[in-house]
């Protein structure tokens, strides 16, 4: 088994479908020539030509309505926005046709589309380059939500992305490109919807997902060597996100510290939060601790920045005080 | 033209204009809800624009979109069940008035966000390159859409990749109650698409049928040529409001009453009549039998009922994900 990057491991994963499948297409800004700006589509121009793999200019909003159109005729396509950042100029395309369609239009389409876009905060790239914008794709219905957190997920997920036939917003963390790991030979698509618990732990589940999921490991590492075994739940897909793992750990732990990136306010951790209340309420043996994003525009300056990422200790604290 | 085909343009335009005469009556019975935008008036643009499509092309269009998928070949009684909510009508009742589509006659989708559906035909236009296939996308949108941003983003990738998309601009002169004037620092849209993305554009008028297949026709061939878009601006009028709650007091009496005299469907039947010599009763059997089709679509939509709210979860995904 080959110790492969999150970048290599999306790479491999776009290649692969687009061997299996030739109405797999890929466009978007500079990711044929240039091969994406963070090198993620390398090779795939030289190997799949101009028909297959093409730049666009500069036009989110389009990128999203030609892939919407493009699924309507019958293709799969894999747009890339360059960063979810600028899928904000595209939201309309996004939200309010994209992900509405199929049910607006009484199920007469679907719409295979997987739109990937990296994101994340940590790289002083400043408010307009920083978001982790998760939310506001999560809050939609229609679409699918995947966040892999590992190499060997970016690849199975995505795998599972390309060939579903409803519209994905596939989220890749920037922070995860360079991050190696092992991904099996031959790997299958991991099904959509589906949590991985990556650390069995006995006394508190700690759940997260995307680059918040190594901060969770961390952590739990940290926390072994005070004799506290912390289970870690990584959501992978965050609509439909797993509820069964996600309670199943909770009912076993009793107690719990959800991690996101993002903000807080009607954030995810708040909707995992809920859940674990409303469905084994019982089995808690304390409240239920957030470590979120702080909620300002992500700044500019290196240590402003990282105050307002979850780290480690940020999650050990909140451990300790549900195991309090 | 033939005859036959002729008296089928004017068929055509009085089962759009009736629909939407019927429409009318039925939003003022409370039968229909929500915003509803009537054709009337503009039966030559799409009647024209469509006329030399072929089954296999794709059509897109605005919210005004009845007559889009009735001349598309959709259902009469469909649409006016879609527009009552039933679950008998083309989008089961969960589309309404600005949302019909219907994949069986290729009409891939009224869209109720000015200029949303203009990247849309883009994908579809570039689902057609990508196969070698010689089809056509219509794709229909107001002046009021040439002021958004995905309009122009639109228009610019469908020159660049040369797709085969023909850009029907109803230029009506109204966006909303905004006049183009108002809205637009130019104000042709024609000569605004022709400087900035290089196509061949037309200005026609869009109350002529003749005219509008005409240059239809020299659009969609270009289209099938692989030699990418073109620009239709149709000159024309709305006779109503924009919706039905719009009482277009923005509009001068005299300038209604202008347009009403270049109304297509007097013009058709005056041409038909200049050239075959075709007598009143021809026209009265026609009259009569679209009435009978528009009846029977009420009649079909009065029948009908809404999907019951246990169904409200079907159709969000196409597989369980």
């Amino acid at each position: 088994m080959a110790k492969i990057s999150y970048r290599d491991a999306i790479n491999q994963a776009l290649r692969e479908e687009m061997e299996r499948d030739d109405s797999v297409v890929l466009f978007g800004e500079d990711v044929a020539h240039y091969e994406g700006s963070f090198k993620v589509t390398r090779g795939l121009l030289e190997k799949f030509g101009e028909r297959r793999v093409f730049d666009t200019p500069i036009s989110e909003a389009a990128i999203v309505g030609m892939a919407t159109g493009a699924a309507l005729g019958k293709l799969r396509p894999v747009p890339e926005l360059m960063t979810v950042n600028f899928a904000y100029v595209a939201m309309d395309q996004i939200l309010n046709h994209l992900a509405v369609m199929r049910y607006m239009f009484g199920g007469q389409c679907t719409l295979p589309v997987t739109i990937r876009m990296p994101g994340g905060g940590g790289h002083q790239l400043g408010s307009q380059h920083s978001h982790s914008a998760e939310v506001h794709f999560v809050h939609t219905a229609g679409l699918i939500v995947v966040y892999p957190a590992t190499p060997a997920d970016a690849k199975a997920l995505l795998k599972a992305s390309i060939r579903d036939d409803n519209p994905v917003i596939f989220l890749e963390h920037e922070g995860l490109y360079n991050f190696q790991d092992e991904v099996p030979d031959g790997i299958e698509p991991a099904p959509l919807g589906q949590a991985a618990v990556l650390r069995e732990g006995t006394d508190l589940t700690i759940v997260a997902y995307g680059a918040m999921t190594h901060v969770a490991l961390e952590a739990a590492e940290q926390l072994a060597q005070d004799g506290v075994q912390a289970e870690v739940v990584d959501l992978r897909t965050l609509r439909p996100w797993d509820k069964e793992t996600v309670t199943d750990s909770v009912a076993k732990t009793h107690r719990a510290v959800v991690v996101e990136e993002s903000p807080p306010v009607c954030g995810i951790a708040a909707e995992v939060a809920t859940n674990i209340y409303e469905i084994v309420f019982d089995a808690l043996d304390a409240p239920i601790e957030r470590v979120s994003g702080a909620d300002v525009p992500l700044p500019y300056a290196k240590d402003l920045e990282q105050a307002c990422i979850p780290h480690a200790p940020d999650v050990v604290a909140a451990a300790r005080k549900v195991l309090a | 033209m033939r005859k036959d085909e002729l008296m089928r343009v004017y068929t055509q335009m009085r089962l759009a204009r009736g629909f939407e005469t019927r429409v009318a009556e039925q939003y003022q019975k409370g039968r229909i809800g929500g915003f509803c935008h009537l054709y009337s008036g503009e039966e030559a643009v799409a009647v024209g624009a469509m006329w030399h499509l072929r089954p296999d092309d794709y059509v897109v269009g605005s919210y005004r979109d009845h007559a889009y998928y009735i001349l598309r070949g959709g259902d009469p009684r469909k649409c006016m069940a879609e527009l009552f909510g039933h679950a008998e009508g083309c989008c089961k009742g969960k589309g309404g008035s600005m949302h019909l589509f219907d994949p069986e006659v290729n009409f891939m989708g009224g869209y109720a966000i000015v200029g949303g559906m203009c990247p849309i035909a883009v994908g579809l236009g570039y689902a057609i390159q990508y196969s070698s296939e010689d089809r056509a996308v219509l794709c229909f949108f107001g002046d009021g859409a040439t002021n958004q941003g995905v309009y122009h983003e639109a228009l610019n990738m469908a020159s660049l990749y040369k797709l085969p998309v023909v850009w029907v601009c109803e230029n009506n002169h109204y966006a909303i109650g905004t006049s183009v004037q108002r809205a637009s620092a130019q104000e042709s849209m024609a000569r605004k698409a022709k400087a900035a993305y290089d196509l061949p554009t037309y200005v026609v008028d869009g109350m002529d049928f003749f005219k509008m297949q005409s240059v239809a026709e020299r659009a969609i061939a270009h289209a099938r040529a692989g030699k990418g878009p073109s620009f239709i601006e149709a000159r024309c009028y709305r006779y109503r409001g924009h919706s039905m709650s719009d009482p277009a007091t923005y509009r001068s009496k005299e300038e209604v009453d202008f347009w009403k005299t270049r109304d297509p469907i007097p013009r058709i039947k005056a041409a038909i009549k200049h050239d075959f010599d075709v007598p009143d009763e021809e026209f009265a059997a026609v009259d009569k039998q679209v009435r009978e089709q528009l009846d029977e679509a009420v009649r079909f939509a009065e029948a009908g009922a809404e999907l019951p709210p246990d169904r409200l979860y079907e159709d969000l995904y196409a597989d369980p994900a």
